[in-house]
């Protein structure tokens, strides 16, 4: 009877039915939809910080330095830099390497105090350097105008040259900045090495750290395979960091994610680092692993004790240091998705209540009715909540259906996300010094400019916008919004509960009801 | 059957208090057939309830078959109205949404009949009131006779010792009106106890005992022998 009675009824007010399981189906296929999503932006998060940090990383140790320090990109091009062209003009190249911008090397004995402390599994350290080229063309400068001596200028000031009035004879820069990391091949138990494969070549090895009959190391270098086809490089090719041309002898990829960049744009082993930036002995970052999650924050507090200077970062800090469309996507998911998740179930569950409650009211004579039959109070109050559970139940199934189609839409679409790491400064993080139109006026240093010929402005966009695309070292990954069981979970979940609740309101009402409301109101 | 001793059921209505009934004694014994008269708001259907174990009087008690109904509990008077009593009432009360053998089911229910002999009961129930073909058909597919022969068949398919109609014919013409009347009157002939209200003196001369009901009072219409 339970069951015949509950059918005809929900058949009955087939309307209600259906705007109360809409309602449901809605509020869960859209709670389903923001924690598949947020999962799988969390999850993008993680490969961005591994195919950054590496599997395992616990700890960070990075020491920051005083802006402007140790600034990359101030170029002198002087009167007789250059090769002489036909006409008088002068082609240039200069290559600088140093440490990011915002960061400062420490000596390496930071790594053996590291390694000495408590608790911690394994650790190793790099030195992550950033290599500028700056290179243009200027013409024959005894052909310009007084005051626009190409000399002399000051740092960073990508201030493009002034061409002939009509534009001939105009000048060119480009300036091309990649991230170079110095690795210890040797150890990748913990570190950037943990995630990168090798795509074509040979990876660096332990014997390229001290190749020479001096114990030099090999003038080698990897490429990060993503950067080597924006830069038209491959295996065999040179590339020029600071005064070394440099052999590509092979190019890895990132074993995070299938189009993942790697963390740098280019490895070289630790030694080669530290003499191509004149930093012998030092380190920008010490990576490290503790032996249980549960140590990490002891194992960063005696860091902290033993490394008063440096700045040390767990998961949990680096994860809130990811910036980019990354950051954008877990912000969205985590206020807006959430807060229309809530409003859209406290609207459902609000409709399904009221609904449930004004049916009750229309139903005082047949509900007192069953009442005055002899019908137990709580077997007239669990129909009336049976009928709300059902239209819950039922609401969970579509919206069950509906937010697994809407997952599936949204892993189709492929969407890439970019995260890009604070503190780490991957390349591209510059691209704030100059964007279109404020080339030519010169960013900050480093910024690059196109003058000349061409109007100022716009042009300065093309190589500026190139360089900063290949210097951009921002880890993309295609968004996967994973159905787990906890989605499915709390779906039916959320179906149950809403159905209860609004049974449960229902069924007070219900409940209050007295036998004798059989004989009112007689129609 | 019922023993009714100095009985009053006050309601507070608007901040008034309303005596629907007051300081009624009154007598009713197994097999008899009883009609209630009495002019609207005079508090027949007020006895009704509380002869029904719906409701609980503010002062006196209602004894039914020695159970007393003003101090039992909630459970027990609801376990009375599922075993002993059959209730009728005016405007049908059938649940729409089931059907006529359905309605007549739902008085099993609480008495936890197991399905099949509950549907078989009800069967029986419906063919006593002539309704043995009509037992797929929902409340709206059927006259206003027909529907008050589901209730009558719900009222009685528990076999109850007492059948309790608050204007049973109230919302039926007159043609059907005295079917109804009969089936009543056949009932009691069978052994059943019977209460009935009615404004209607013609439905009401065809009881063996009349009572009237006016301003919460009882009054014997009949040759007050029978106590
Ligand atoms: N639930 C109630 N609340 C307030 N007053 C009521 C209620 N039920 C009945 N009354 C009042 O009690 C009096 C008797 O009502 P009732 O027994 O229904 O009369 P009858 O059935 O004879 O027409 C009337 O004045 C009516 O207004
Ligand atoms: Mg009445």
């Amino acid at each position: 009877m339970f069951f015949t009675y509950l059918r005809r009824e929900l058949r009955h007010r087939r309307r209600q039915t259906a705007v109360v399981a809409i309602g449901m189906a809605v509020a869960v296929a859209l709670v389903m939809v923001v924690n598949s999503v947020s999962t799988g932006v969390s999850d993008a998060q993680d490969d961005v910080l591994d195919s950054v940090y590496g599997i395992g990383t616990d700890i960070t140790v990075t020491q920051t330095g005083a802006p402007g320090d140790r600034a990359p990109g101030r170029f002198e091009v002087g009167a007789e830099d250059g090769e002489v062209g036909e006409d008088g003009s002068r082609a240039f190249a200069q290559n600088n390497v140093a440490v990011e911008r915002g960061t400062a090397s420490f000596d390496d004995d930071a790594l053996t105090t590291v390694a000495q402390i408590d608790d911690v599994a394994a650790t190793t350290g790099t030195l992550t350097l950033s290599s500028t080229t700056f290179s243009g063309e200027v013409p024959d400068t005894a052909a310009l105008p007084e005051g626009a001596d190409a000399g002399e200028r000051g740092p960073g000031q990508g201030q493009g040259a002034a061409g002939g009035p009509d534009g001939a004879g105009g000048s060119a820069f480009s300036l091309d900045t990649f991230s170079v990391t110095g690795v210890d091949p040797g150890s990748d138990a913990v570190g950037p090495l943990t995630t990168v494969s090798l795509v074509d070549g040979r990876a660096l090895g332990t014997d390229d750290s001290a190749a020479g009959d001096d114990g030099t190391p090999a003038t080698v270098t990897v490429l990060d395979a993503t950067y080597a086809a924006s830069a038209d490089l491959a295996v065999g090719d040179t590339v020029t960091v600071g005064d070394e041309d440099l052999e590509v002898i092979g190019t890895v990829g990132s074993t995070t994610g299938d189009g993942v960049a790697t963390g740098s744009d280019a490895y070289v082993t630790l030694p080669l680092a530290q003499s191509l930036a004149d930093l012998d002995g030092q380190l920008t970052d010490v990576y490290v692993q503790a032996d249980s999650a549960t140590a990490i924050d002891a194992v960063a507090e005696d860091i902290s004790a033993a490394l008063p200077e440096v700045t040390v970062s767990t998961q949990s800090d680096l994860a809130s240091s990811v910036t980019g469309s990354l950051a954008s996507a877990s912000d969205l998911v985590s206020t807006l998705g959430l807060w229309l998740s809530v409003v859209v179930l406290v609207a459902a569950v609000g409709i399904a209540i009221l609904l449930t409650v004004s049916g009750v009211t229309r139903r005082t004579r047949e509900l007192g009715t069953l009442k005055a039959l002899g019908w137990p109070g709580r077997r007239v109050v669990g129909q009336v909540a049976g009928e709300s559970l059902v239209q819950g139940l039922l609401g969970g199934a579509v919206g069950l259906v509906l937010g697994l189609v809407a997952i599936a839409v949204v892993n189709a679409l492929g969407i890439t996300l970019s995260g890009t790491t604070g503190g780490f400064a991957i390349g591209g993080q510059e691209r704030t010094g100059g964007g279109p139109g404020t080339g030519a006026a010169g960013g900050g240093p480093g910024a690059g400019a196109a003058g000349g010929g061409s109007g100022a402005g716009e042009a300065a966009s093309g190589p500026f916008g190139n360089a900063v695309d290949q210097a951009a070292g921002a880890v993309d990954v295609v968004l996967h919004a994973p159905v787990s069981p906890t989605v499915v979970a709390i779906a039916i979940g959320i179906a149950v509960l809403g159905g209860l609740l609004a049974g449960i309101v229902g069924g007070a009402r219900a409940a209050r009801l007295r036998p004798a409301e059989a004989l009112r109101s007689v129609a | 059957m019922y023993e009714i001793t100095d009985l009053t059921k006050t309601y507070a209505a608007q901040g008034r208090t309303v005596r629907a009934l007051d300081g009624v004694s009154l007598r009713i014994g197994a097999g008899e057939l009883v009609s209630v008269q009495g002019p609207t708001g005079g508090g027949k259907s007020t006895l009704l309830q509380m002869l029904g174990a719906m409701d609980r009087p503010s002062s006196g008690t209602v004894v039914l078959d020695g159970t007393d109904l003003t101090t039992a509990s909630d459970r027990v008077l609801a376990e009375v109205r599922a075993r002993t009593i059959g209730f009728v009432f005016q405007g049908f009360n059938l649940i729409p949404t089931l059907t006529a053998q359905e309605n007549v089911e739902t008085a099993l229910v609480p008495a936890r009949v197991p399905g099949a002999e509950r549907a078989e009961r009800a069967r029986a129930a419906l063919a006593s009131v002539g309704l043995g073909d009509r037992g797929h058909h929902l409340p709206v597919e059927l006259s206003g006779g027909q529907q008050q022969r589901v209730a009558i068949a719900r009222a009685l398919v528990k076999n109850p010792a007492v059948l309790l109609a608050d204007e049973p014919t109230g919302n039926l013409d007159e043609e059907t009106r005295d079917e109804i009347v009969e089936l009543l009157e056949g009932l009691w002939h069978d052994g059943l106890t019977v209460v009935m209200v009615t404004h209607d003196s013609a439905v009401a001369r065809r009881a063996e005992r009349r009572l009237r009901i006016a301003g919460g009072t009882v009054s014997e219409l009949t040759p007050a022998a029978r106590t």
